[in-house]
This record gives C-alpha cells, structure tokens and sequence, in this order.
C-alpha cells in the first residue's frame, strides 16, 4: 500500500464520499409515481387489454378469418364461425382466454382490417380466474369503450407501419 | 417524585415502589413510542436516498404506519412450528426485548433525571448489552430449523467480536471522565476542549468515537453488520419462524437498542444533555430537548450508513472486529492513559 492508500483507508474517504453523495440524493426530486393518482404516460403501441372493434356504423369488423387464432403463440385464443342470415361471414364464438395470453401482440398484426386490438388499458385485475375467460361480448363491450383511445393510438402509429 | 406520593399518604416504602413503576413507565412508554416513528423515519430516510417516496398513505404523510403495521402483527396468528421447543420459543423474543428496555435504566435524560443512578453505570450497560445476544441464540436454537441456527451462530459470533473493542473503547472514556457513572460522564464532558460540551472534540477521543459508532452498528446487527439477517443467504435470519406478536417485538427490540446506541453516542461523546457549546444562553433550552436532539442525529446517522454502505461479507466483518478495531481501541487505552498519567496525575516514579 501505498501512504495515499494508507492514509485513504484510515480517514474512511470512500466512505465519506459515498455518504456525500447519498446526502445530496436525499434532498433530489423523488423519482415514485404516486400510482393510483399519477400515471406514467404509455406508448401508443402499449400492448394492453385486447378488444374487438366495430365500423362507425355499428358493424363489428371481424370477419373471423381465424389468422390470429392461427398465430396465436399462447393458443389462447379460441374462434368458431357461420355465416349470417345476410350472408356474410361472422364468428359466433371469439374466446380469448386472458391466463394465458403472453400479449405478444400477433394478434393485432395480423388482423387484416384491425378488428382485435390491445388497448392501452392494463388495469383489469380480477378477484377470480373465470372472469379472466373472455368472451366475444366482454371484447366488443371493451372496445366500445375504448374504440376513442384505440383509434388515437392506431392513427399515432399509422406513419412508422 | 417519592415526595409527592408521600404526600398522597403512603409509607416511605410504598412511595418510593410507586414512584419506581410510574419513573420506570415515564420511560418505557415514550421509548416504546419513539421506536414506533424512528421506524418510521428509518424507513422515509431510506426511501428518500434511494429517491423512493417511502410509506405515504396512512395518516398524513405517512406518520401513522407504524401503527397499521403494529395493529397488523398484532391481529395476526402466533404460528408456533411443531419441531420447535415451545417455551424457549416463546421466551427468546420476551428476553430480547425486555433486554432492550433495560438498559435505559442509567441513562441520564438531564442533569439527575435518571431512574438508577447507580455507580456503575457503564458496566451495568456493558452487561445488558451481553444479555442482549442470549434472545437470539435462543430463538435460533430453538426454533430448530437450519437458517435461524446459522444467523444465532453468527449473532453470538459477532456481538462477542464486537463487544470486546467496545469495552476497551469505554475505557477510554472512563480513564478521562475519571468515573463508570453516566450522569458523571456527561458532567466531565462540560468545557472539554475550549468551550466545547463533550469527548469528540478531543483529537485523543474522536477516533476512538468513530471506532464506537461503527461498533455500535455491528453491537445492533444494522446495516451494513446486518449478516444475521441476510436475506439472501439466511431468509430473515433468526426470526425465520417468528410471526405475529413475537416477531413484532424483535423488531422493537432492534430499533430499541439502535436508539440505546445512539443515546450512548450522545451521552458518551457528544455531551448528553449539555448543549453543544458551553454558553449560558443555549442551558435555557432543556437538557432533554439537547439529548433527543443528539439522538434523532445519530439515528439519522445510521439510517444514511444503511441507506450507503452494501453489506459485508462475514469474513470482512470477523476482520475489522479482530484485526482493526480491537488493536486500534487497545493502542487508544495506551495512549490515553499514559497522556492522563503525563499531565493529569503527574508521571509516577
């Protein structure tokens, strides 16, 4: 050692210097979010809560061509179709089971006309599994309610696809 | 306070057990309370350096957490395990926390303002502070469980390393106050150097209180001495299989004897109940007010150590205990009584 080291290690420098700058980090900005009343601003590519979207006129968009069924890596997702009184092609089944979703977001990439999304919503804690099994009317009651948020962010997005 | 319960028209005898309980409640309860906001504080002082906010919610900005905490353990199930032996189980958290209370018996919280103001004050401190390590050996041994044994193992290890550099570092300061009572202690600090209240100003004390304050943390088992409960190697350490009641008084225990060392601190080297300076003017704020003042600075000491200083490896810590401090605090035992027998008493022939 050298008389530097020496006298270093008897005047507890390192020490004192570490403590020095824990003191200034004491008297800093806090870096928490006070969570249920502030949140952290979310990409428009978030990959949330999954929802079904509708046309303006009222007409859901899935045409149940069974891609992200296919895609799915999860399998969580389960879609059984028949066509309409009309004629058109529609699912009367569309399952996603949420438990085992990985929100990989496949799902979305490869819907042809941006019916199954992932909204920016990630508060849906549950209190039992089951209602973690959802249905086709749980996905479409979800994207009426988020269909404002869900095109804002697909519209935000549009330049870079 | 044997007065006033003589006047109520009791006996001598009787006033003077009467006025013992309510001077020994006088202290335990406001310690009891004070342990709960200094965990509190602990726990906001770390936060804030790790530039977290710390606990909020209960009560305004947080103040009354301890309490849910409390209220929490409290309503919880003692879980007692099968293999363990039920009474020392049961016993190990009871003696360690009561250990802890002891102590404050000799503390001076101004100038005669002490429960037992007994001659051997120090000692008498030394001695509690051994007992101290019986609550954990105890629990580890008798929770019968692996990780609880290794943590009472170290724990014994450890406190004995520690209380050895410790005693010699309260030679020091006896040699120079010239006596083991506290209340003695602090009124040799008066003036010590210059105007100055208090052993850290003299370049002869102040290594040996900064050996102390070190040792004081390891004597407590806090961060970054805190191998007796390093999570990662030992789960919790010797309170493993403690929950409810008996773990929350380890904890209470623990924060009990951080805030004796830190009282020891203020009362050993910092003057006590003395105001810092010896002038007229700062003797009209209390000598208790000038104590918790000394003790809140220490704890806030030890909770920015926590919050800066990883934790040691054990062979680091049996190293500094054996190799540094305890050479170190013996050559300060030297030094300080042959300087005391050069100008105080005089060289002997």
């Amino acid at each position: 050692m050298t008389l530097g080291q020496i006298i270093k290690s008897f005047t507890l420098w390192e020490f004192v210097k570490a403590h020095w700058l824990t003191l200034k980090y004491l008297f800093k900005p806090k870096a928490t979010i006070n969570y249920p009343f502030e949140k952290n601003p979310l990409s428009p590519r978030f990959r949330g809560e999954h929802a079904l979207r509708r046309y303006p006129n009222g007409e859901e968009r899935c045409i149940a061509c069974k891609l992200c069924e296919a895609v799915c890596p999860a399998q969580a997702i389960t879609i059984e179709a028949e066509p309409r009184d009309d004629g058109s092609r529609r699912t009367t089944r569309y399952d996603i089971d949420m438990t085992k979703c990985i929100f990989c977001g496949f799902c979305q990439e490869a819907c042809p006309v941006d019916a199954i999304v992932e909204g920016p919503n990630f508060e849906y804690a549950t209190e039992t599994r089951e209602e973690l099994l959802y249905d086709k009317a749980k996905l479409l009651a979800n994207g009426d309610k988020w269909e404002r948020a869900i095109a804002a962010n697909l519209e935000a997005d549009a330049p870079y696809r | 306070m044997i007065p006033f319960f003589q006047w109520t028209g009791l006996s001598f005898e009787a006033a003077w057990t009467v006025s013992t309980i309510a001077e020994i409640l006088l202290i335990a309860l406001p310690v009891m309370l004070a342990v709960a906001l200094v965990i509190y504080a602990d726990r906001k002082i770390w936060a804030a350096m790790a530039l977290r906010k710390g606990p909020n919610v209960v009560g305004p900005i947080g103040i009354l957490q301890s309490f849910a905490d409390g209220l929490k353990v409290f309503l919880q199930e003692t879980i007692i395990p099968s293999a363990a032996n039920k009474g020392l189980f049961l016993i190990a958290p009871i003696i360690t926390f009561t250990v802890a209370l002891m102590a404050w018996a000799v503390i001076p919280f101004n100038s005669g303002a002490v429960l037992a103001d007994i001659n051997v004050g120090l000692l008498y401190i030394l001695a509690i502070s051994s007992l101290g390590v019986y609550g954990v050996v105890i629990a580890g041994w008798s929770s019968n469980s692996k990780y609880p044994f290794f943590s009472a193992m170290r724990a014994s290890a450890q406190m004995i390393s520690y209380e050895v550099s410790i005693g010699f570092i309260l030679i020091c300061v006896v040699l120079w106050a010239g006596s083991f009572n506290l209340n003695d202690i602090v009124k040799a600090q008066k003036d010590h150097v210059w105007i100055i209240n208090g052993f850290v100003a003299n370049p002869l004390l102040f290594p040996v209180w900064v050996m102390f304050l070190i040792s004081g943390m390891a004597e407590t088992a806090r961060a970054p001495f805190d191998l007796t409960e390093a999570e990662s190697e030992l789960v919790a350490g010797y309170q493993t299989e403690y929950s409810s009641m008996a773990f929350a008084l380890y904890w209470l225990g623990e924060y009990a004897n951080v805030l004796l060392m830190c009282t020891l601190n203020a009362t050993l080297f910092w003057g006590g109940y003395l105001p810092p300076l010896d002038i007229p003017v700062l003797y009209l704020v209390p000598g208790l007010v000038w104590l918790l003042l000394k003790i809140l600075f220490f704890f806030f000491i030890f909770s920015w150590v926590k919050a800066t200083v990883p934790r040691y490896r054990y062979d680091q810590l049996m190293r500094l205990g054996w190799k540094v401090f305890l050479p170190l605090s013996l050559f300060f035992v030297f030094a300080i009584s042959g300087y005391l027998m050069a100008t105080r008493y005089g060289v002997a022939a």
